[in-house]
């Protein structure tokens, strides 16, 4: 057991080395300070107490919230590169049913506002789950496709239904003090990080400690084996997990609305469903190691912002990083299954 | 007379597998040569090398009188070799002048193929209309597609892979008749088949391979379904010693005009079968690959559910499936792991909806030591086991679930004689032990010695032979001939 984990942490560090180490060398040869973006990035995360408790943890409830989405999808072998639109679904559904929640009390308005978001995250999984099921349709491809549907809905909810009183601005009203998740005094940092630890301590009981969740696992390494040696119903596990991770992936988007922007808008989300992907397969889907792994990537783009404004480079330049990163974890695996499949011998 | 292909000293080795042993073969120009043998005898293995395939560890591939080394089949069809697979090689979305003209590497110029594929079509009476496309034909036009491919590129020996497992059989007799059609205008053809009735109604010559060698060479003419049989399965070795069986008088199994469509690749599916297992025996299923068993064991086991038929099993039903590595076991996860994925929701370990590892990890040391699983611990992943020891492990999860029907598809597959010997043991200390074991082993031999009776599948068919001691008769039944 303690070999695979000190692999699986040396893999992590390798590869967070190298995405840094290419983002150096990439700002360098641009003809950039690149040292002095680095510091101001490394400031940017971490330098000030105001750095960690409004840009980096705010940021890191998002990617690890909907990190843990990915990971329990791709844990049954459902590959879910949807979570950003479900993620969407959750925010316009918490918009939606939070701006008619201003009399009721918060203890009742937050659950319903979160419940909201669950629930649309759920639905809009449902659909890739039963082409999936039904028709065959590869999930990768319908919930791909249905990240773009989510993104025009959100367009023309803020610029129909939901938009502002006005009618000026592409954004929806504020939402109603009531429907906010409640924030430490001065911060940005909501009650959302308590949610996120959670849910990754209960993913992880689930995953190591319940037969439903040993058989989603089972499930997604070997379907044959699981449903002719343990009779597992495999289908039926592969469209759950599916269904667990977009509700998942909603209720993150639930989070952000009355967490964070207040206001659904298009953009709401900087490509949470994507990056959190990386945060997941950085973190081997292990629910406990994405808490670990979505601050490292909020880091990185809490990061950004401080490097664009104070050593001029600008912020889209972390996606190297970020996409180094995926690359050598999957580079890892791939020769990871190579050596396993040399020493069987075949 | 040269031959036109003549493979010499042939061996070839997978691992710890001899898959041929110094095999001679050699097919005369404008000859049918049937090659024989059961399921892993090597008739697949030497045709690939003969095709340039899979590359021979010694022997000579002689064409027209001419050692060559055949690095891929592209040089193999230079030479004039054209294979006919199991599966089809056509381009399901193109027609069939397509198909044709890319197989034979045509200059693409629609006129000048439309007349070639007619000269062909006339020359071999390999009638197919051009313009149909391939996915729309039926398969028996699919495997005369197959042909005149390998014509298009100027084969003038065929290697036919079991080229009637996929047709009808009225299907299969026109493609025999367009063999023999073939070798009357010059074109020598191997026929790959496990058919006896096949390859006597159109060879000239037989070989059969037992265990990756030859054991028979010689005319066609002169042999009879018993006498192929016979140097196929091999003679019947002593009867050796084992546990006595006390069939109780309770019902485990009652299946009624039971069947099933065909659950993968190539195959008859079970079309009926009605068969009543006793608590305590031991019943063995002979088959040849395809012929049903697959259907029919998995539908006993609860694994596929029959399209006909009434089907009464006692549970709980264990099963072991052929392919251990597949669906056996997940090959990533630890024994205890693969323990509890076994067992279900009934194990003692699972408390609600918790599962109590520790308990798990005892039962799986428990099991490991009882069965002598080599293994390092329950810890172990899965995949670092050998096969026997992976069989041995998968043996020890089915007995785990105290069944009263223990279901077993091929399990001493790839075993060495002596793990072969304890799984017979286990299976033969169940049935005494009140289980009822229904087993389909591939080979014939030793599906005798460790049966107390068997039935038969032929076609999908299931037939009690009126004695389980006669050996030539179940032989016979298998290969669909004595009916």
């Amino acid at each position: 057991m303690k070999q695979p984990m000190l692999g699986d942490l040396t893999r992590a560090a390798v590869a967070v080395v190298t995405g840094f180490l290419v983002l150096f060398l990439g700002l360098a040869a641009s003809g950039y300070d690149a040292s002095a973006a680095m510091v101001a990035m490394l400031h940017g995360a971490f330098g000030t107490s105001d750095a960690i408790l409004s840009a980096l943890l705010p940021r890191a409830i998002p990617l690890i919230i909907v990190g843990l989405a990915v990971g329990l999808a791709f844990r049954a072998g459902a590959l879910n590169i949807g979570a950003e639109g479900q993620f969407y679904a959750g925010a316009i559904a918490a918009t939606w049913i939070g701006l008619g929640l201003a009399a009721w009390p918060r203890s009742l308005a937050i659950p319903v506002v979160l419940a909201a978001g669950l629930i649309a995250g759920c639905l809009w999984a449902t659909i890739p789950a039963i082409l999936r099921l039904r028709f065959g349709v590869l999930e990768v491809i319908s919930t791909l496709l249905l990240n773009f549907v989510a993104d025009a809905l959100v367009s023309w909810m803020v610029l129909g239904p939901l938009q502002e009183s006005t009618h000026i601005y592409p954004q929806s009203n504020p939402l109603p003090a009531s429907a906010r998740l409640p924030a430490l005094a001065g911060t940005r940092l909501h009650l959302g990080l308590a949610l996120a630890l959670a849910l990754a301590f209960g993913l992880w009981v689930f995953e190591r400690q319940t037969l439903a969740g040993f058989q989603l696992r089972a499930t997604g390494e070997n379907p044959r084996a699981a449903s002719v040696i343990g009779r597992v119903r495999t289908q039926r596990v592969f469209g759950l997990a599916l269904l667990g991770s977009g509700a998942l992936a909603g209720l993150a988007g639930s989070i952000e609305v009355s967490g964070t922007t207040f206001a659904l808008f298009q953009n709401l989300s900087p490509g949470y469903g994507f990056t959190a992907i990386a945060v997941a397969l950085l973190a081997r889907l292990h629910p406990l190691a994405t808490i670990l792994t979505g601050l490292l990537f909020a880091a990185i783009e809490a990061g950004a912002s401080a490097m664009q404004r104070e050593a001029g480079v600008p912020a889209v330049a972390v996606y190297m990083v970020e996409a180094a990163i995926t690359i050598v974890v999957l580079l890892a695996d791939v020769l990871r299954r190579r050596n396993v499949a040399a020493a069987m011998g075949t | 007379m040269t031959a036109a292909l003549e493979l010499r000293g042939i061996s070839k080795r997978y691992g710890p597998v001899e898959a041929l042993a110094g095999v001679d073969f050699s097919l005369q120009p404008g000859e049918i040569h049937a090659l024989l043998g059961e399921n892993g005898a090597g008739k697949s293995t030497l045709m690939k090398i003969a095709f340039g395939l899979v590359r021979p560890d010694a022997g000579q591939v002689i064409i027209d009188g001419r050692a060559h080394r055949l690095p891929d089949p592209v040089a193999a069809k230079a030479l004039g070799i054209g294979m006919v697979h199991q599966h089809f090689t056509s381009v399901p979305a193109f027609t069939v002048l397509e198909n044709v003209a890319l197989a034979g590497g045509w200059r693409f110029d629609r006129a000048s193929i439309r007349s070639r594929l007619d000269a062909l079509s006339r020359t071999t009476g390999l009638d197919i209309p051009p313009d149909a496309r391939t996915d729309s034909l039926s398969a028996g036009l699919k495997q005369r597609l197959e042909v005149l491919q390998a014509l298009a590129a100027d084969a003038r020996i065929l290697l036919l892979d079991e080229p009637s497992s996929v047709l009808a059989p009225t299907e299969a007799d026109s493609f025999l008749q367009l063999v023999r059609a073939l070798r009357d205008s010059g074109v020598a053809s191997v026929l790959i088949t496990h058919k006896l009735s096949e390859a006597l109604a159109i060879a000239d010559r037989v070989t059969v391979l037992r265990r990756g060698r030859v054991v028979h060479t010689g005319p066609a003419v002169g042999e009879s379904a018993d006498s192929l049989a016979a140097y196929m399965l091999g003679e019947a070795p002593p009867p050796r010693f084992r546990l006595p069986s006390q069939p109780l008088a309770e019902t485990t199994v009652l299946a009624s005009d039971l069947a099933l469509p065909r659950l993968a690749g190539s195959g008859s599916g079970l079309r009926q079968a009605s068969l009543r297992v006793r608590a305590g025996e031991v019943v063995g299923v002979a088959a040849v690959e395809g012929n049903g068993q697959r259907e029919l064991l998995r539908a006993i086991a609860g694994i596929a559910r029959p399209a006909r038929g009434t089907l009464e099993v006692l549970g709980p039903v264990s099963f072991v499936p052929e392919d251990r590595t597949s669906e056996g076991m997940v090959g990533g996860f630890s024994l205890t792991e693969n323990l509890v994925l076994s067992q279900g929701g009934s194990a003692e370990w699972v408390r609600g909806p918790w599962i109590d590892w520790r308990a798990a990890a005892n039962s799986a040391d428990a099991l490991i030591a009882r069965f002598e699983v080599r293994a390092s611990g329950s810890a172990a992943p899965a995949r670092t086991l050998s096969g026997g020891n992976q069989q041995r492990f998968l043996i020890a999860e089915a007995l785990a679930r105290r069944p009263r029907v223990l279901v077993a598809e091929n399990p001493t597959r790839g075993l060495d004689l002596r793990a072969t010997d304890e799984v017979h043991q286990r299976l033969r200390e169940a049935a005494a032990a009140g289980v009822s074991v229904l087993v389909h082993l591939a080979d014939l031999d030793e599906l005798l010695e460790l049966a107390d009776r068997v039935v038969v599948l032929a076609s999908g068919q299931l037939v009690e032979p009126t004695s389980s001691g006669d050996r030539a008769a179940i032989a016979r039944l298998m290969l669909g001939a004595g009916t």
